[in-house]
């Protein structure tokens, strides 16, 4: 695990809201190779944005890291000063959001965009500022070409609003990859999407990994997505880490009750007489949570030794879950 | 904007004046009294030419065909005599406006300087002492009735600390021989230091008390789009661009968050045309507003209804600017 | 049929009361707009009981009690609390009785203005096509005047007077609540239960009345409010100007103008009906601010 670009221990991060202390991250612990792919699966309110929201030091108030590390590239980044932030967000660290018409900025052109990435971060760029816009327009053309935006030597001075919703997308990772990044976060790329072009920002995300050697994590909450593909899984309930280890292993054997369920309830084509089995209940409020199993209140084996502390345990082939029970109903029915 | 787009709203304002222009003629023709016998006073003369006075001023003509005349008189800015002046009405609003002109601007400028600053900052520190201050002082800004504010601020700062005149335009304005008519930059143009100063000091409370109403709805304004603003995605992703601090908020949210509030001064401006009656009127200020008030007490219709088509044609115009602004700001809009 | 178009009529009015309910339990726990409330409610009582509770009649003068001061200054009198004008008559009085020009014309306005402005704006965005041309032609037509200078020109013409005032701004005014009821009802008739109800052929003004005003009702309430607030600074307005009501009868716009001359010595004639005016309207501006909050959805979370 030596060349670990990211590695979070332990992290825990609270918003102190007026109904009380939210734990919305509580002990994630993971970690991603150089050149990886990573999925993070959950619903939303299981924790996973607001982890890589740590990640990228944009956790804003009330909300605060309570504990834990995030190494990052042999660098600690909880504590690290705004300065120094600022330097590594955009240019080594780099996120995509959700829907791309609504993080672009509808008063800018694209270029506008893109080239403010560059000015902020590119330290090759060099000159006079003219000199250095040029430089940094002539980049950002490359990036609309490497993200597949047809004819983009006209499209450079358009408004986001002038795009389709596929192209939007592809720009918004053009700004992110703007400087070459080594970690994308990409919090979930496809839900804004139509099924059509999802596939598309996938492949592409896919591609400039492998040209850029950079590391990806997919926040997402889509299964299917994760077992194309990610190397490696990571599944969150409740603000904590549920399951772990390689895609394939984890998704033909998921030993944790919630991965289970969540497998169940996504729709294949080469077996439509199975029944789509939701998990019922929903994810708990994350205020003054007992130290007991989470999922315990939607949970067909729920047992009384489930009250207890349960941490991560291996489960052998790099995999860990967080069960007392782990692997029964096995993934034989999946 | 294309230039078809820009003159197809043009032409929407057409419908928009006639209407007004009709409003304002059938004022004219429900106003009480004979406009001869007005305009003639206490003078005793024949009927006939009484009956001619009548037909020289088209009196004598059917309502459409008036109103034609009306019209095509407005259009040349003809809208008869004064006669209580002895001048063209046109001529006495013209020689009027300029103070009208520069009271408003001052007090545009004013409102706009106090609240933007205000507004942004007490959204980036939401709920601080400084937002609070913010929210209270406009709540008292919209709520002062101007022309009592006007009376407390004259006691104040000029009756009782003699700090500024009580009244009045300057007294230097037949000394700087005019270019623009706005004293404040006629006197900078002829390098009269003394008579800038003079000006500026007559104009302070004025424009404080015009300009304050429109401050506190221009902060309420610009806190509520900027608190609106930093919500948005495209903040959080400038952020996850390692932008800095003051990059995002001036660049990022503060271009969105303008939007509104320019829009909202544009139309507010023409509230300033509306309020500079009680405030000239407070003040002593020899500008167009009070020229109003003061016809009403000796019936000088004909200059009344020529002031009312004015003031409604500029806040016309003032609110199709603000619909041009709002566009050229945001380019989502498409007209 | 009927009894089906009485039950979805029954239905949407119970959901929105339901809302407006929830919106008026969360305005009555602001505590700071309940005690602006009582001091408007309290100015209401004012006007309304002005004969019983004024200590003098308001148009009593007498040149011995001539500018007297206010009852703590050197030379005051107790039973002149806030001191005498400049024809020997009781401040206070005049301050009370004063109390019902400003909340008459500021009620009356609003009503009118409300009433017809809600049923235009009804009209103009569910019926749509030449109605809604023609309803909002006028509307832009009046909103090209500058509010006081058209106040001041009807006036310059009917000449001036309670009910003059009361048409003069309320012939502007309705245009307020008519754009605002206009887009609401543009929002709202593509709503579920609207259609539900067309669906089971209720008549337009049943539909009007019944499935969309009820909804409306919160936004035309903030919009009166804050109307209201702003109408009685232009009557003040307008009698500070000589255009108002006309004398002997006391208003505090007058009031403040006639002490005008005496700024300089006797403060008092001058002061305390402007304290009266900026006390009722910020009252009515934060009861207002409070609806307002009550009734966003973007405050509940």
């Amino acid at each position: 695990m030596n060349d670990a670009v990211l590695r979070i221990r332990d992290l825990k991060t609270c918003f102190d809201t007026r109904d009380g202390m939210v734990t919305a991250v509580d002990g994630v612990s993971l970690s991603l190779g150089r050149g990886e792919c990573l999925g993070v699966v959950g619903e939303s309110g299981s924790g996973k944005s607001v982890t890589f929201a740590s990640v990228m030091g944009l956790v804003k108030k009330p909300g605060f890291i309570a504990k834990g590390s995030i190494n990052f590239e042999g660098r600690e980044l909880v504590g690290l000063d705004p300065k120094n932030y600022r330097k590594l967000r955009g240019k080594e660290i780099a996120m995509t959001m959700q829907d791309a018409q609504t993080a672009l900025n509808p008063a800018y052109t694209v270029s506008n965009q893109i080239i403010e990435v560059l000015l902020a971060h590119d330290e090759t760029l060099s000159g006079s500022r003219k000199a250095q816009r040029r430089q940094a327009r002539q980049q950002a053309l490359e990036m609309l070409q490497l993200v597949g935006i047809p004819s983009a030597e006209t499209r450079l001075d358009d408004y986001p609003h002038q795009f389709s919703g596929g192209m939007r997308q592809r720009v918004m990772i053009a700004i992110a990859l703007a400087c070459k990044p080594k970690l994308l976060i990409a919090d979930e790329p496809t839900t804004a999407l139509d099924v059509t072009i999802q596939a598309q920002v996938l492949e592409l995300i896919a591609d400039i990994r492998d040209k850029l050697g950079m590391s990806v994590i997919l926040i997402t909450h889509d299964l299917g997505v994760v077992a194309e593909y990610c190397d490696n899984v990571v599944v969150m309930y409740a603000g904590q880490v549920v399951e772990n280890g390689p895609t394939g292993a984890v998704i033909a054997t998921p030993q944790h009750p919630y991965t289970q369920g969540l497998l169940r309830s996504i729709p294949r084509l080469s077996d439509l007489s199975r029944r789509i089995e939701p998990i019922k209940g929903t994810v708990p409020e994350l205020i003054d949570l007992p130290d007991q199993c989470r999922f315990m209140d939607r949970c067909t084996r729920a047992q009384a030794s489930c009250r207890d502390l349960i941490a991560m345990q291996d489960c052998g082939a790099g995999r860990q879950v967080r069960c007392i029970a782990p692997g029964l109903a096995g993934g034989s029915d999946v | 904007m294309s230039v078809g787009k820009f003159i197809e709203r043009l032409l929407q304002l057409i419908p928009v004046l006639l209407g007004v222009s009709i409003i304002v003629f059938v004022m004219m023709l429900f106003t009480p009294g004979d406009p001869v016998a007005i305009m003639l006073g206490d003078q005793h003369v024949t009927e006939e030419l009484e009956n001619a006075l009548r037909h020289d001023m088209g009196l004598d003509l059917p309502p459409h065909q008036r109103f034609f005349k009306f019209l095509s008189n407005a259009l040349t800015l003809d809208f008869g005599l004064s006669y209580y002046h002895r001048q063209p009405v046109w001529d006495v609003i013209a020689s009027r406006l300029p103070a009208t002109i520069e009271l408003s601007l001052a007090a545009l400028v004013f409102a706009l300087v106090v609240s933007i600053p205000l507004g942004v900052l007490a959204a980036v520190h939401k709920n601080s002492l400084l937002d609070r201050i913010a929210t209270v002082t406009s709540l008292f800004g919209v709520s002062l009735p101007g022309f009592w504010f006007g009376i407390l601020l004259i006691i104040f700062f000029a009756v009782n600390m003699h700090w500024l005149p009580v009244a009045g335009r300057a007294g230097f304005e037949s000394e700087v021989a005019p270019i623009t008519h706005l004293l404040l930059v006629d006197s900078l143009l002829r390098g009269r230091i003394d008579a800038f100063w003079d000006a500026l000091r007559h104009l302070i409370l004025p424009t404080i008390t015009l300009g304050l109403p429109m401050a506190s709805i221009l902060t309420r304004v610009t806190r509520a789009s900027m608190l609106d603003v930093l919500n948005r995605d495209y903040i959080t992703f400038a952020e996850a661009k390692g932008l800095s601090k003051t990059k995002i908020l001036i660049k990022h949210a503060l271009k969105n968050a303008l939007i509104p509030t320019v829009t909202v001064a544009a139309i507010e401006t023409g509230s300033l045309l509306g309020g500079n009656m009680v405030v000239e009127t407070v003040f002593g200020w020899p500008g167009l507003g009070r020229l109003v008030v003061e016809s009403i007490f000796v019936r000088n219709y004909p200059l009344i209804q020529a002031a009312v088509l004015f003031y409604a044609v500029t806040y016309v115009m003032l609110n199709f600017f603000a619909d041009i602004l709002y566009t050229m700001l945001n380019p989502r809009v498409k007209l | 049929m009927t009894t089906v178009t009485h039950w979805t009529g029954d239905a949407g009015t119970a959901k929105s009361e339901t809302l407006f309910q929830r919106n008026m339990k969360l305005f009555a726990s602001n505590r700071l707009s309940i005690f602006f409330l009582f001091i408007t409610l309290g100015f209401v009582f004012m006007a309304v009981a002005a004969p019983l509770i004024a200590p003098h009649d308001p148009s009593d003068a007498d040149l011995f009690r001539r500018l007297l001061p206010p009852a703590w200054m050197e030379g005051g009198d107790w039973s002149f609390p806030l001191g005498c004008d400049a024809l020997g008559r009781d401040i206070l009085s005049r301050i009370i009785y004063g109390s019902r020009v400003s909340i008459f014309i500021g009620a009356t306005v609003i009503l009118v203005a409300t009433t017809i402005g809600v049923l235009a704006g009804l009209a103009a965005g569910y019926l749509r096509g030449w109605v809604d041309i023609v309803i909002s032609r006028l509307v832009d037509i009046l909103l090209g005047f500058p509010y006081l200078i058209f106040a001041i020109a009807l006036i310059a013409m009917t000449g001036p007077g309670l009910q003059n005032i009361v048409l003069a701004l309320a012939y502007k005014e309705w245009v307020i609540p008519c754009r605002v009821v206009r887009g609401e009802t543009l929002a709202t008739s593509g709503v579920e239960y609207v259609e539900a109800a067309r669906a089971m052929g209720a008549s337009r003004s049943d539909i009007m009345l019944r499935e969309i005003l009820p909804n409306i009702l919160s936004p035309v309430l903030v919009v009166s409010t804050v109307r209201m607030a702003h109408v009685i600074i232009l009557e003040a307005s307008l009698s500070f100007l000589g255009l108002g009501v006309q004398p002997p009868m006391a208003s505090w716009g007058s009031m403040v103008a006639d002490g005008r001359s005496f700024m300089l010595q006797e403060w008092w004639l001058s002061t305390f009906p402007g304290l009266a005016i900026l006390l009722l309207v910020l009252s009515i501006n934060v009861v207002s601010q409070g609806l307002r909050d009550a009734f966003d959805p973007r405050f509940h979370d």
